[in-house]
């Protein structure tokens, strides 16, 4: 159950499958999403709340046709340039959108961890999205008569995470901000933790986030795997490379050739570490 | 200390309308500043909520992001974000909840989905996020918005949040639990809802600034209450705290981030 980072997203990952990076700001898996551009994965739904810079490298590469998402943009700094040029220009290629809120996505996570067909809420009420989007829908609530809005359950063929420590067994904890990674990684058919630690024994936590390992598939030992998003209690977020992202990925052949240089041409997530400034720090 | 910006001036008369207790959803950049402004001057119960899930927040510096580690580090606690939505906003036990927005229409409902056709759009904004279940449940929305013809609109390209509807009351016939957007906090003054029409209309100016001002950054005939409130400049003692929060964020946000490999 242990594999490289290689190794699980070849095994796991197939070309056209669903796929969800979660982590909501906090422990974003990047290591993962590298490897994934790294082997030229292709016609992936990707499905994340925040596509963030991790699923703005993703669609800039080519590796997606779909987003399922609620929020686009590079939080505190402003566009998602590539994701941006996806809808707008169709570069690299077409995207279509299936957009929610994030009350909504949390409702369809919700739903789809405990294998029900749909997630409802009280939202949407008064907003254009309905309209452009036919998975959001409404539904009669058969005791009171209340209309309330619909979501399909969102259930990944895979879901990826970033957490600070597993155990040998594959127990997974996770501390800090989570966002919605504990419904993600339970909506998922098959689920792939990168972590930063690989210990004996977890930390007794009575109330934490822990994901067990019989709905673990695969760990990957994998530390700075958040990088440049963060992990609580190991390194912090590099706000600067997000602010400096914003001219890196405005234009397509500055984007491409940061991604060749740092991604592409770097053999793992240490290598893409060590081709940074940060290494030095 | 030097005159103070329109930022600060904005984010100064939405910390004033923050009661001590409340209970405030914050959004990134002014709301955050405001939020925390009121916070570390006259409202220091305040509770501030991120949609990340920290709950009762007290940032030393303020967030880039909506989730950098700060906020749940001085969090009072963490829960998963499914259950802010669910438990915490959809239950009716937020106050406040802060909304920007790229356009905002003479109703107060906003755009921030796209400028032009969804299915071709001139430009592609972030989206919703959680600004249509702040919209419907909060108690309050309060807007902060910098004024122009290009975003105080006559028509929205989008609505992806929903502020009083076509007014006259359609946001409550339609069943929509909060209470709307009471105040707009803009680069001149602030707006406020009719209580029949629910149009927005001017209710307060920055000390200096005419009606006329107000009128000329409004892409729809603005109407003015009939008593206009003036909101007067940042105190030294708000501008001090207000300067001291950005200068700690500017520093800890260039700080290098140190990776334990």
């Amino acid at each position: 159950m242990q594999l490289t980072l290689a190794d699980a997203i070849e095994n796991y990952v197939a070309h056209g499958a669903s796929v969800a990076l979660e982590g909501f700001t906090h422990l974003i898996p990047f290591a993962a999403a590298h490897e994934i551009i790294r082997q030229r994965k292709r016609d992936l739904h990707l499905i994340r709340m925040t596509p963030d810079l991790v699923y703005d490298q993703m669609i800039g590469m080519g590796c997606a046709r779909k987003l399922t998402f609620s929020w686009g943009g590079n939080p505190g700094v402003g566009s998602l340039h590539r994701l941006r040029d996806a809808v707008e220009h169709h570069w690299p290629l077409p995207l279509e959108l299936d957009e929610h809120s994030h009350a909504g996505m949390a409702a369809a996570f919700c739903a789809g961890a405990a294998r029900l067909p749909f997630g409802t809420l009280r939202g949407y009420a008064g907003t254009d999205l309905p309209a452009r989007n036919a998975n959001i829908r409404s539904v009669t609530c058969p005791f009171t008569g209340e209309t309330l809005a619909a979501v399909p359950a969102i259930n990944p063929d895979i879901t990826i995470l970033h957490a600070q420590r597993a155990d040998r067994e594959g127990n997974v904890a996770i501390d800090g901000i989570v966002g919605a990674a504990r419904e993600a990684a339970l909506a998922a058919r098959v689920l792939i933790v990168t972590v930063e630690d690989i210990v004996d024994e977890l930390p007794p936590a009575m109330n934490a986030i822990v994901l067990p390992h019989w709905i673990v598939s695969a760990i990957v030992h994998c530390p700075g795997g958040a990088y440049p998003s963060y992990a609580q209690g190991h390194y912090t977020r590099d706000n600067a490379f997000y602010r400096q992202w914003d001219s890196v990925a405005r234009e397509r052949d500055s984007f491409m050739a940061w991604m060749h240089e740092h991604v592409l041409q770097q053999r793992d997530h240490r290598a893409f570490i060590e081709s940074l400034p940060v290494a030095r720090a | 200390m030097s005159a103070c910006t329109r930022d600060e001036w904005m984010t100064v008369a939405a910390a004033r309308l923050l009661q001590d207790g409340c209970v405030c959803f914050v959004g990134i950049g002014l709301p955050s500043a405001a939020c925390n402004l009121a916070r570390l001057t006259h409202a220091p119960r305040i509770v501030l909520i991120y949609e990340s899930g920290t709950i009762g927040t007290r940032p030393d510096v303020l967030p880039l992001s909506i989730g950098d580690g700060e906020l749940a580090e001085t969090a009072a606690y963490v829960v998963p974000l499914p259950d802010i939505f669910s438990y915490y906003l959809q239950a009716g036990r937020v106050d406040i909840g802060f909304l920007g927005a790229a356009q905002i229409d003479r109703h107060g409902n906003l755009n921030s989905t796209v400028i032009g056709p969804y299915d071709a759009p001139s430009t592609r904004l972030p989206g919703a996020g959680g600004a249509p279940e702040i919209a419907m449940h909060a108690k309050q929305v309060f807007v902060m918005a910098k004024a122009s013809r290009r975003s105080f609109v006559e028509q929205l390209d989008f609505r992806t949040s929903a502020g009083y509807l076509d007014g006259h009351g359609a946001r409550s016939r339609s069943g929509v639990p909060g209470g709307g957007p009471r105040a707009v906090i803009t680069d001149f003054g602030r707006l406020s809802p009719h209580p029949e029409s629910e149009e927005l209309q001017l209710v307060a100016l920055f000390d200096g600034v005419s009606v006329e001002e107000a009128r000329a950054a409004v892409g729809w005939p603005l109407s003015v209450a009939d008593r206009i409130e003036t909101i007067a400049p940042p105190t030294p003692h708000e501008l001090e705290i207000l300067r001291a929060l950005d200068a700690r964020t500017r520093e800890a946000h260039a700080r290098p981030v140190h990776l334990p490999l």
